[in-house]
């Protein structure tokens, strides 16, 4: 990925443009990428499975169209538990899983598996209360015609949902920035690790400025997109 | 088309059970539209959902167009519920899909063909009169119109019946005339057994053939629809054809009868009846002066249904024989007062 940024000859522009100084905006551009990267893919894998956990909560809920209590609760129990593990002291203990999978605990794709691991209950219970806010009514219209379970989560819930589900991706997002700059200070790569080792380490306050500086135009990007993503999704027709 | 016997449904909360239907029977004939009429609580969401098995009853049978309802696996239910078509009181329809697709949804349901359910949803909406907004999302249309998407959605898989779950009662009185017309024209060109919920007598008197009062978790009064509005026969049924037709007289009336020494009674007049010149012919027969305190003619369905009260004074025997002459015309007569 990184041969994409270079092969546009920016090195030249940039040297040409900050002189001396050229390293500071390369590092930064270079670990922006690795911090978008990074949140993209373990945001995408944590909904590939959050989401299945998200609509298992609901439909075995009390009442609802898969009840079962066992489930519902056994899921429940270690939704929460993975949850009340602050994600530095997760980030630790999963250590011997990334190196299992990823062959290394340090650096951009080990990053991935604990933010992955961190944001799939979080992304079940974003689910789950968007889910929850669909009126029942329209569930009992859809088994009045004889829906199955699977047409009714297909048909019925996930569409209805989906302006609230999309603003739970941004909200994801949003939270796995922050925690993907923790996981830096590990050397998980990113705005983190530059802001750790060179703005925090080396006392290069310009950098540690500018890091923040990328990260709340980041979060502010994402939000904006999330919520104009979710407006449309609402104002179907309109 | 639909045998309700002693259905039973109580809800157990942590606390204590609670009775929502109690030895429920009922027969719904095929073709006819049959209202269950009753105050909020009293039993009539509970009795409906069962139909469609929404609500699982504690006990008894519920057999719906020779099948037995009540007793089918999960796989058959859905099978039979495809064949029972309900609208709701708030509509239900999908936020996320315009009108045509809505009406496609039970189709898609039923696994039907995607060009021939397109055809069909074509169809629907020109039954219900909506063909000019197939494009339109339901939170832009009015509540009838919500109302004739949910008509034409229930109606997609062909149903023989049809679940009204209070559907007129978040529409105001124009729109609920307009909504009942509709249910009332639907019957009869597709054949259709409709089993409607309501509070509003009116809706009853609409388009009903036969209703059921329900009251406490019990039906207290089955019958035809004219018969219970010419004669009542329990306090609960009263009541509601008190809340739309003007029985109560005030108190000013009784006191006039007093001094005056009439008698009063009160006349129903129904269908062929109300056409007829009863009255005169009974005081041209018999010596009494008849001063009409009060009178009403309303339709029932489709059938003139009058209400006149009356006071009649004369010689005592002879206003008795004269109140029996009306008897044997065969109209309803309630004496009022016996001066």
């Amino acid at each position: 990925m990184l041969e994409i940024i270079t092969a546009i000859d920016l090195n030249s522009w940039l040297t040409s443009t900050f002189g001396d100084n050229a390293w500071i905006p390369q590092k930064i551009l270079i670990a922006t990428w690795e911090t978008i990267y990074m949140v993209a893919i373990s945001t995408f894998l944590s909904y590939l499975l959050g989401l299945v956990l998200g609509v298992i909560l609901v439909i075995t809920s009390q009442n609802h169209i898969a009840e079962n209590k066992s489930v519902n609760l056994v899921l429940g129990a270690v939704v929460n538990a993975t949850r009340s593990i602050p994600f530095i002291i997760f980030l630790i203990l999963v250590i011997p899983l990334t190196r299992l999978i990823v062959g290394t605990s340090i650096g951009t794709i080990a990053s991935i598996v604990p933010l992955t691991l961190a944001a799939i209950p979080f992304v079940a219970r974003l689910t789950e209360t968007s889910l929850k806010e669909i009126e029942w009514g329209l569930i009992e219209a859809a088994l009045s015609m004889g829906a199955n379970t699977w047409q009714i989560i297909t048909r019925v819930l996930l569409p209805e949902a989906k302006p609230s589900l999309i603003l739970g991706v941004a909200i994801t997002t949003i939270n796995l920035i922050g925690y993907s700059a923790m996981a830096g200070i590990v050397g998980g790569g990113g705005l983190g690790t530059l802001a750790y080792y060179y703005g925090y380490q080396r006392y290069e306050d310009s950098i540690m400025f500018i890091t923040v500086i990328v990260l709340i135009i980041m979060v502010q990007a994402f939000q904006m997109i999330g919520d104009s993503l979710a407006h449309r999704a609402t104002n179907k027709g309109r | 088309m639909i045998e309700i016997s002693n259905l039973t449904k109580i809800y157990k909360t942590p606390m204590h059970d609670v009775m929502a239907l109690d030895q429920v029977s009922l027969k719904v004939e095929k073709g006819e539209i049959f209202g269950i009429i009753g105050l909020s609580g009293a039993g009539k969401s509970t009795l409906i959902r069962c139909i469609n098995m929404l609500e699982k009853p504690t006990s008894g049978s519920i057999i719906v167009d020779g099948e037995v309802i009540t007793s089918l696996d999960k796989k058959d239910l859905r099978h039979a519920r495809q064949k029972i078509g309900m609208i709701f009181q708030q509509f239900n329809l999908l936020s996320s899909r315009n009108v045509f697709d809505n009406i496609m949804f039970p189709l898609e349901i039923s696994q039907v063909p995607v060009n021939e359910a397109r055809q069909r949803v074509g169809e629907l909406l020109e039954i219900v009169g909506l063909t000019d907004k197939a494009k339109v999302y339901p939170e832009q249309l009015s509540g009838g119109q919500k109302q004739r998407v949910g008509i034409a959605r229930a109606l997609a898989n062909r149903p023989k019946l049809l679940l009204s779950d209070e559907a007129t009662s978040a529409l105001d009185p124009q729109t609920t005339k307009s909504i009942l017309k509709l249910l009332k024209d639907i019957n009869s060109r597709l054949d259709l057994t409709i089993l409607l919920i309501t509070h509003d007598m009116n809706v009853i008197k609409q388009v009903c053939d036969r209703v059921a009062v329900i009251d406490n978790s019990r039906i207290v009064e089955t019958g035809d629809v004219l018969k219970i509005f010419s004669n009542p026969g329990t306090p609960t049924s009263k009541s509601f054809i008190n809340s739309i037709v003007k029985q109560e007289l005030p108190e000013e009336v009784f006191q006039s009868s007093a001094i005056r020494a009439g008698r009063l009674i009160r006349v129903s007049f129904i269908g062929e009846s109300a056409g007829e010149p009863i009255i005169s012919s009974m005081i041209r027969k018999y010596d009494v002066r008849a001063n009409i305190m009060y009178g009403n003619i309303d339709r029932v369905k489709d059938t003139p249904f009058g209400n006149l009260v009356l006071e009649l004074s004369g010689e005592e025997r002879v206003v008795s024989e004269a109140i029996e002459y009306l008897h044997q015309q065969g109209l309803e007569i309630e004496v009022l007062n016996n001066a």
